[in-house]
């Protein structure tokens, strides 16, 4: 499945490019797309575990740049 | 971003305070400078001393940090401050450059449909476009998006469809038309049979291309990312060098040597090139969107700009892929002539009878018909009017053994009689677009070095087309497969940085449109195979566009050039004259800021399309 977030506080393309390094490797995630100038990040998982991974994900998010916020769409 | 303005207003009104009243006490003027520094850094200092605790030195924040706050140690009080005031309204001025892209690139994201009126048990109900499901019924209000892409079942509307196509004509729908989502409905009330779901609908899937769009990146922007990576690291390691070892050796004072290092670490952040080479690739692709050319990444925009072979698809392509009448001759009355031919043709569906039906334009009177008789391979024979009418081809009318003059153009002729007299002829053939010419003139204006033809129509139409619109080479009479062939040993007869550009309407080329370097499919509306097997859509068939988007695309790259030598061209000779002494922290400051302003600036450019 697919899930789409809007996510702010990226400083630049770079950053954001960093962030979905970062975000690909969590475990569960197959696919991440951050699109700095659109502010969407795009993630692809399992419906199963989402809740799980979402939260690592989180985590993640939150370690590599705690300026930026995601919110679900 | 407005706080940070009032800030850097606020800081710089302390500093030309500190500069030009000449307080007794020098200790006054530092004690001001220092304030001046702190309003206008101290976000950037916040974000610095958390980064190091996560271990990120070569972070922006750090390094302007340690910059300025060395710049302060060694007693360069303006500098400091003042180099902490560009940074940050060169940071302002690229909120404002983000922001405006993308706004620009909102307007296009704005064909997202938020509700559906869909007939539920007699009752319209307003739901979310993905509940609705096919074959349901949704109602679209003037004014209203079409949710959903479906067939007019009832009432008939003119539809905007400028944020799909870029084309500002309304279309018209009427019962029985397909129409797509994402068109605006003007006038009419319209009643639509749902075809797809939401999510395999036309707004959903140019949505989810222009979204995704960013994952395939340019060789460009790897570049920029790699070069980032190493280009920060590699200038503190030298400006930490700077600092200690001449120092040491010669016999100048640390202060010397750590002022020039200070002025490597301000410029040592690579944010010219980080910021304006995605942003510019970002406006020529919303740029060309806005035009209805939706390119699927930036790496295809790069690759456009080196276009040297382009293959055309003939039919749909570079003609309408439409019979259209061509020319009459005939020996009596043009009128006359044109309403004998379509009522003899009236109970003919053969596509050739279609477009003389189509040319004739009014009613057939049936009364007036009577006997037809059809004469395999040949033609029919009908009488009208009392006449004795035959109509067909060649050979009908030597069987007949009438005198008739022969039709030398290439197409599809119809020939026809009256009592066994020569009437005329009807020349039916496959138009070439109005626009095909230009367009072929253009793509050689844009250095493209060979235009190519490939068709699976007959040998003489294809070279009849082929020789009017001037080509270089033509491939007829080919299948599907020999497509193929073809642009297989084109890619191999192609210079290495060339591309060989493939343009079809994509209904039976989608092997050829993945094969090629790029694949542009045309008419994009609606024909799902051909989004998905393409690099770049172009939503209308205009031949046109495809210039428009090489034009695009080579202005994108000279943009995209020019700032990454400018911005590392700047900065390496600041990086030299700072280290022979002859820069200073302000030459440094503009190295890094200005140049950043000037290249977003420049990047900026790719936003307004219309002057391509």
């Amino acid at each position: 499945m697919k899930y789409t977030y809007i996510i702010k506080g990226l400083d630049c393309a770079n950053c954001a490019m960093q962030l979905e390094n970062e975000i690909k490797q969590v475990k569960g995630i197959q696919n991440a797309v951050i699109n700095f100038f659109t502010e969407k990040l795009i993630i692809e998982c399992n419906e199963e575990n989402k809740d799980e991974v979402i939260n690592t994900m989180k985590k993640v998010i939150k370690k590599e740049n705690p300026d930026v916020t995601i919110e679900e769409i | 971003m407005k706080n940070k303005v009032i800030k850097i207003v606020l800081s710089i009104i302390l500093f030309v305070i500190a500069i030009i009243i000449p307080f007794p006490n020098e200790l006054i003027n530092n004690c001001i400078f220092a304030l001046s520094y702190i309003i206008v850094g101290y976000e950037i200092i916040r974000k610095a001393t958390r980064n190091i605790f996560r271990g990120k030195v070569f972070d922006e924040n750090f390094l302007m940090t340690v910059a300025t706050i060395g710049a302060f140690v060694i007693g360069e009080f303006p500098e400091a401050t003042m180099v902490m005031v560009f940074y940050q309204i060169g940071e302002v001025f690229q909120n404002y450059a983000v922001n405006k892209s993308r706004k620009s690139i909102a307007s296009l994201m704005e064909i997202k449909p938020d509700f559906a009126n869909v007939i539920r048990e007699d009752n319209e109900e307003k739901v979310n476009p993905e509940e609705v499901k096919i074959g349901e019924i949704i109602v679209v209000k003037p004014g209203e998006k079409v949710a959903l892409d479906g067939i007019v079942i009832e009432g008939d509307s003119m539809l905007d469809t400028i944020a799909l196509t870029g084309e500002s004509v309304p279309r018209k729908a009427n019962i029985g038309n397909e129409i797509l989502s994402g068109c605006i409905n003007l006038n009419g009330l319209l009643k639509i049979q749902v075809t797809k779901q939401y999510i395999d609908s036309t707004v959903s899937k140019i949505l989810d291309l222009v979204e995704n769009a960013s994952s395939r990146k340019s060789k460009s922007e790897n570049f920029i990312s790699k070069f980032a990576k190493y280009y920060t690291p590699i200038v503190v390691m030298i400006a930490v060098i700077l600092a200690i070892i001449p120092p040491i050796l010669t016999e100048e004072t640390f202060s010397d040597w750590i002022y020039r290092a200070l002025s490597f670490l301000v410029v040592s952040c690579p944010c010219a090139l980080v910021i304006s080479v995605p942003l510019s690739f970002f406006g020529g692709i919303g740029g060309a969107a806005k035009l209805g050319i939706l390119i699927k990444g930036s790496n295809y925009l790069e690759a456009l700009a080196n276009t040297e072979i382009v293959v055309l698809d003939k039919t749909g392509t570079l003609t309408e892929g439409v019979f259209e009448v061509q020319k009459i001759h005939t020996e009596i009355n043009e009128n006359e002539f044109i309403k004998i031919a379509a009522h003899a043709e009236h109970y003919s569906n053969h596509p050739i009878a279609d477009s003389i039906k189509k040319y004739y334009g009014k009613e057939i009177d049936e009364e007036i018909i009577e006997g037809a008789e059809e004469l395999s391979g040949l033609g029919l024979s009908v009488n009208i009017e009392g006449k004795n009418i035959l109509i067909g081809n060649e050979k009908l009318m030597i069987q007949n053994n009438i005198e008739y003059i022969k039709c030398e153009e290439v197409g599809t002729v119809v020939y026809m009689s009256i009592d066994k007299k020569f009437a005329g002829y009807i020349l039916i053939s496959d138009k070439i677009k109005d626009d095909s010419e230009i367009a072929i003139k253009e793509l050689r204006k844009n250095n493209v070095k060979q235009i190519i033809m490939l068709t699976g129509d007959r040998k003489n139409v294809g070279e009849d087309v082929a020789k009017k619109l001037k080509l270089d080479r033509v491939y007829t009479e080919l299948l599907p497969a020999d497509k193929v062939e073809k642009v297989e040993e084109l890619l191999k007869e192609k210079t290495e940085k060339g591309k060989v550009v493939f343009c079809g309407d994509g209904l039976n080329d989608a092997p050829v449109l993945a094969l090629a370097d790029l694949g542009i499919a045309m008419g994009g509306l609606g024909a799902d195979a051909a989004i998905e097997a393409s690099d770049i859509v172009i939503m209308t068939d205009e031949l046109l566009k495809i210039v428009k988007a090489i034009k695009l695309a080579k202005k994108n790259m000279r943009i995209v050039r020019q700032n990454i030598v400018f911005a590392i061209g700047v900065k390496i000779l600041v990086l030299i004259l700072s280290v022979i002494g002859s820069a200073t922290m302000w030459e440094a400051v503009f190295a890094d800021v200005g140049v950043s302003i000037i290249a977003i600036i420049n990047s900026l450019r790719m936003l307004s399309v219309k002057k391509v």
